[in-house]
């Protein structure tokens, strides 16, 4: 019939239409409304000020996370920054001609000019030198050769003379053979020459006098230390140095005036008086007087002209000195900073008249911030002509402060630069009492936002309203509120720095909500502590609501694995430490077991270098869980030194003088030993414990089959290559590099699947979820990345397909699925080219598994691709058939597609990408991605777009509109078919 | 560059190295000490304008990345790049640039024979004679929104709920007129029997 002919094409058209106007990527306008993106520098090493009076006022930074940036002195704002490679470790920077920032990296090596105002490379030189040596970059103001501005590098025992125009190294005097040790390099103010001083070997002080135009030595001077020197050699003036002898218990000056070398030697105890700590230098330089620490005092010890040393002030709790800066009148003016309760003391003094201070400011300091590590100084000429300084602080926690006239003018968090490792937690629940968010302010409000979002869709607004819709969107306050939301997208990520911080971040903005500098990892008898890891310590649901979560950090003090290892128990909600324990054990490995306690605390055993394993916490309801447990604890551990993978169990309670309920000793029970001449262990990947998996059923359709995903939580990918292999690209050649991947049963041993790419190199980042893994290598051959996939199905259930076995009861279900039961499965695999280098590999997560899965790739680019994970499957073949297509089977292609608009980083960079991180949320749609690196960037991802969401573009207006038009036509219709009936009666 | 040099073979090398740089300027690889040469290169964006700005950002965030991170260098005003102390071996270079998709390029460098430059881009296996590397395309990171149309409107639930409402309004009489008389008393009937005209629709519906 042609009417329903008709209906049903409409129909058809209708679904067609609501299916092609969907789209994955992102309008340039949504750039910052779901996502936000944080630029840091790291920890500040050295800092030059370029305050002109005219102009921009900037600080050139260069930064333990090998990051050179210009930073706007107003407001700490970055102006321009470069992440340099990281073997290229900044050496040194400073300014030259007034126009270039001169930096120093790669040992001495790389010497780069960068054009101060935009951060453009100017020039570069490559200074070669054959030995190792400290490497030292010295940029004379006043040295001019030919016309030509020198800078003076010392690096891998060569002295170079470099051109400041155009990078051209002049002339290069090598010392290698010397085997100088060199100290300084000076150019004293009014001489021709320039001196390098050094030492040879531990007791022989050399001076040589160059020629700068040529390189040519003028004359050599050395000289024998008798008691030898220990540590660094502090310039004082032009012509004197001093240093301590070998045993820390004199103080040396050594004058080379003149191509005359004299010592002189002075107890410390003479100088200072009785002292029992270790003598330090204090590596600041300061004219006429230098600095000795002991036991945290300062002492400010002045040079006489007649090399006399004289104490001039003693100072109790010093934490920096910073270098000396000139003034106007020929005057030179330090900085040092003291702590005292909960301020920071800063002052500013004369070098050469201590008694009066130019400066003298308290400053409230937040004692999450911990102690002032470094402090640079500024000085300005004020309205009254007089002198006013700003002082730029390195604090503990590595964040970066000015401080002018008594005030923070600005702070920078760059302790996020070095993230460790990376937790979710939920926020709290809303309280009744609490409003439930004011609907909206009120409907005028909102009536006004909607209009402006319809004018917005219509594209009717104008330039203004664009504006505010943004701001509307931004702006919204939900998104920052500190409650939990219906659909699970307000978080917070607590990080760990490298400084030994935490910080919870809202995911809203990626606001700081709390931080926390964890007493336990600073304590004095505490020597260089590292945080390991975060774990969920306590998520409280169920019948333990009232109690906040908390999260548990491992530590280690020291640097070794077999280091003492502390822990910290910390409220996710406030920051505040619970409980800390300094354990008498290493930890090498944590595994949190999946058990709780009666308060919703997680069990976590610690296994310890001994392969002893310690259960925490420590309470005896813990121990009645775990020996209920007891025999189903497996784990495994991975030598890579060695190249053994081990699997253990526990066995009994230590063997100890005193009884320990908690320490358990562990039995290997299996390993496996790779040959080491032929296979290095690389990279070593399981599934992620939370991961969600919705279905074990696999549909193939094309074939109206069903396969079993072969689903275990103790399979481990690993990845080996040829030891010739294991190096960079460009080192091996196809022929001797091999790399080898197997999946382990990580309870049995078993290894279930092997497999060879030969001509093949790491290195390999790999991910695991559901019943597959992939990785990426480097395909030597084709000279290309590559990409694998290996997805794995359990055979042994093959026989449960039949319905009618099913029915009949006769199905099979006597064999369960143990790890001991010796499973039949089969592994498919795939193998497609990418382009990039990798740094960082992840899949997308979500709260139930039905989603789609999409890959996280970090490129070497700093970029996130998000690469749907239908590219992996090892079922693509060049021409699918048409039940494959209907499937969704993408036709094979040699490489894996590049499109730019599913880059998850859109436009932006997360310079120094080091990690990736996704979080489910409530909605099944909808996963959370944290990137970090040297920057950080958050932002949600639908894989398989928001199917149970309304977008946020979404417009009401047009909805209601709709609705009310709808209701208009449906009385004009029935007015008019009231009157149609009406005239068909009079008829 | 320094041309220091220390062992015999070497001082061969540059000789053979100097001879090339004579005869031709482009020559991406010298030897620049015992242990390692030098590769120089070009990367030549040009949409990118005088003042290198481009459409995505400055030339000074353009980064060149040797195999996969070993070393890492960046571009002088005029494009030019250089990697120091390379080993002789096959090599991976790739360029980092907001805006633009650049191939990764192998380079050869060979110890036997010093100078020879053998470039290829990955992606599609061409050679390169000069070593000046331009992107293959340029990357659109955002979706473009489309100007306001009346098919966007149309298309939208909403338009399409009412397109559906205008074509039973309008266009449904329209049928039922163009029918002939004898069917359509036959259609009352059975419409009566069924319940009207909504009832035809989800009928309708279930069978497509």
């Amino acid at each position: 019939m042609a009417m329903s002919m008709a209906v049903r094409a409409f129909l058809l058209l209708l679904l067609f239409l609501s299916f092609t106007n969907l789209s994955v990527s992102l309008y340039e306008d949504q750039v910052g409304l779901v996502d936000w993106h944080q630029q840091y520098i790291g920890k500040v090493k050295d800092a030059v000020f370029h305050t002109q009076k005219s102009g921009r006022k900037r600080v050139v930074v260069s930064t333990e996370e090998n990051v050179i940036a210009s930073l706007d002195l107003r407001h700490g704002e970055i102006f321009w920054r470069h992440v340099l490679g990281s073997n290229d470790v900044v050496d040194g920077i400073d300014i030259a001609l007034g126009k270039y920032v001169i930096t120093l990296s790669s040992e001495g090596s790389i010497l780069r000019a960068w054009n101060l105002p935009d951060g453009q490379m100017v020039w570069q030189s490559f200074l070669d030198g054959s030995g190792a040596s400290k490497s030292l970059l010295t940029v004379p103001t006043n040295l001019i050769v030919n016309k030509e501005n020198l800078i003076l590098v010392f690096g891998r025992g060569s002295l170079h003379a470099v051109s400041g125009i155009d990078g051209e190294v002049l002339w290069t005097k090598d010392f290698a053979a010397e085997s100088l040790e060199v100290q300084h390099i000076i150019q004293p103010v009014g001489s021709d020459a320039i001196y390098v001083l050094g030492f040879v070997g531990s007791s022989q002080f050399d001076a040589y006098q160059i020629n700068p135009k040529n390189g040519e030595i003028l004359k050599h001077n050395s000289a024998a230390l008798s008691d030898g020197y220990s540590g660094e050699a502090i310039l004082v003036s032009s012509d004197l140095l001093v240093t301590l002898d070998a045993t820390r218990s004199k103080l040396v000056i050594i004058s080379f005036q003149d191509g005359e070398i004299n010592f002189q030697q002075t107890s410390i105890s003479d100088v200072l008086g009785d002292s029992s700590g270790t003598p330090v230098l204090v590596s600041s330089k300061l004219p006429g007087v230098f600095s000795v620490k002991v036991n945290g005092a300062v002492t400010l010890i002045r040079v006489t002209v007649e090399a006399k040393l004289e104490v001039i002030d003693k100072i109790n709790s010093v934490a920096a000195i910073s270098d000396a800066i000139a003034l106007s009148e020929g005057q030179q003016a330090f900085a040092l900073v003291q702590h005292g309760d909960g301020k920071i003391h800063l002052t500013v003094k004369l070098s050469h008249d201590l008694s009066g201070d130019l400066l003298k400011e308290s400053i409230f300091m937040d004692n999450q911030r911990g102690l002032v590590h470094k402090v640079f100084i500024n000085s300005y000429i004020r309205t009254d002509r007089s002198n006013g300084f700003r002082a730029l602080i390195v604090m503990e926690d590595h964040s970066l402060l000015l401080l002018q006239q008594g005030a923070i003018v600005w702070s920078r968090e760059d302790g996020l630069a070095s993230i460790v490792d990376v937790i979710t937690s939920e926020l709290p629940v809303e309280k009744e009492g609490v409003s439930v968010a004011k609907v909206e302010e009120n409907l005028f409000e909102w009536l006004k936002g909607h209009i402006l979002k319809l004018k917005g869709t219509l594209m009717l607004a104008s330039a203004d309203d664009v504006a505010a819709i943004q701001e509307m969107r931004l702006k919204s306050s939900e998104k920052s509120k500190l409650t939990r939301d219906h659909n699970g997208f307000r978080k917070l990520l607590i990080v760990l720095t490298r400084a030994g911080k935490l910080y919870a971040l809202h995911t809203g903005y990626g606001q700081v909500v709390w931080s926390l500098l964890l007493p336990n990892l600073r304590k004095s008898e505490c020597e260089f502590p590292t945080g390991l890891n975060i774990y969920q310590w306590q998520v409280p649901h169920h019948h333990a609501m009232d109690e906040n979560p908390s999260i548990l950090i491992v530590g280690r003090c020291g640097r070794g694995s077999d280091a003492p290892g502390v822990l910290s128990f910390v409220d996710a909600y406030t920051g505040t430490e619970i409980n800390s324990m300094d354990l008498a054990h290493s930890i090498s490995q944590v595994i949190p077991l999946p058990f709780t306690d009666s308060t919703e605390q997680r069990l976590h055993l610690l296994i310890d270098g001994n392969q002893h394993a310690y259960l925490y916490p420590r309470t005896s309801e813990a121990i009645d869980i775990f020996q209920r447990e007891f025999s189903n604890i497996y784990w495994y551990s991975v030598e890579t030194n060695n190249g053994i993978i081990k699997g253990h169990v526990l066995k009994s309670n230590c063997i100890q003088e005193v009884v320990d309920n908690y320490c358990l000793e562990s039995r290997d029970i299996w390993s496996i030993v790779f040959p080491s001449d032929s296979e290095k262990i690389i990279a070593t990947v399981t599934r992620k414990s939370k991961e969600v998996v919705h279905t074990q059923a696999k549909i193939i359709a094309a074939e109206e089959d069903l396969m079993y995903k072969y689903i275990s939580k103790n399979l481990l990918f690993v990845a080996t290559v040829a030891p010739k292999g294991s190096g960079a690209i460009g080192t091996a050649t196809p022929e001797e590099s091999w790399l080898t991947v197997y999946l382990i049963d990580t309870v049995t041993g078993r290894i279930l699947h092997r497999m060879t790419h030969h001509g093949s190199q790491g290195p390999v980042h790999a991910v695991f979820s559901e019943n597959w893994v992939v990785y990426h290598y480097f395909n030597l051959r084709a000279h290309r990345y590559e990409m694998s996939v290996i997805e794995i199905y359990d055979q042994s259930r093959a026989d449960n397909k039949d319905v009618w076995k099913l029915i009949l009861g006769k199905h099979n279900l006597t064999s369960p699925f143990s790890s001991y039961s010796r499973p039949e499965v089969v592994a498919k695999s795939q193998s497609y080219f990418f382009t990039y280098s990798v740094k960082a590999i992840d899949v997308t997560l979500t709260a139930k598994g039905i989603t789609s899965k999409q890959l996280l790739i970090g490129t070497i680019g700093d970029q996130v691709l998000a690469l749907d994970k239908r590219f992996l499957d090892p079922r693509r073949s060049v021409n699918p058939t048409q039940a494959e297509k209907e499937e969704g089977i993408i036709p094979l292609t040699d490489s894996l597609p590049i499109i730019p608009q599913s880059y998850v980083t859109h436009a932006l960079r997360v310079e120094g990408l080091r990690g990736i991180m996704t979080v489910p949320a409530k909605l099944e749609s909808t996963t959370l991605v944290f990137v970090y690196g040297v920057d950080l960037f958050f932002t949600q991802l639908a894989p398989s777009r928001t199917y149970d969401s309304l977008t946020d573009d979404f417009s009401y207006a047009l909805l209601l509109i709709t609705i009310v038009a709808l209701i208009a036509a449906i009385f004009v219709t029935w007015i008019l078919s009231e009157k149609k009936e009406l005239r068909e009666k009079w008829r | 560059m320094a041309w220091s040099c220390r062992s015999k073979p070497v001082v061969l090398v540059l000789f053979i190295q100097l001879c090339f740089l004579f005869i031709s300027p482009s020559l991406a690889i010298s030897s620049g000490s015992a242990d390692g040469y030098t590769i120089h290169g070009r990367v030549k964006i040009p949409s990118l304008g005088v003042k290198g700005f481009g459409l995505h950002g400055k030339i000074s965030n353009i980064k060149v990345i040797l195999n996969g991170g070993q070393s890492v260098t960046y571009l002088r005003p005029d494009g030019f790049f250089s990697f120091h102390n390379v080993p002789a071996g096959t090599h991976l270079i790739e360029v980092a640039a907001i805006g633009y998709f650049f191939s990764p390029v192998r380079v050869d460098v060979s110890a036997r024979n010093p100078g020879k430059v053998q470039a290829a881009l990955t992606e599609n296996r061409r050679g390169l004679l000069e070593f000046v590397l331009e992107p293959l395309r340029e990357e659109q990171y955002y979706e473009i929104r489309e100007p306001f149309s009346v098919m966007s409107i149309v298309k939208s639930p909403m338009g399409l709920m009412v397109g559906f409402m205008v074509v039973v309004v309008f266009l449904m009489p329209k049928l039922v007129e163009n029918m002939d008389p004898e069917e359509m008393r036959r259609t009352q009937e059975a419409m009566g029997n069924q319940g009207g005209l909504a009832s035809l629709l989800p009928g309708a519906a279930g069978r497509s």
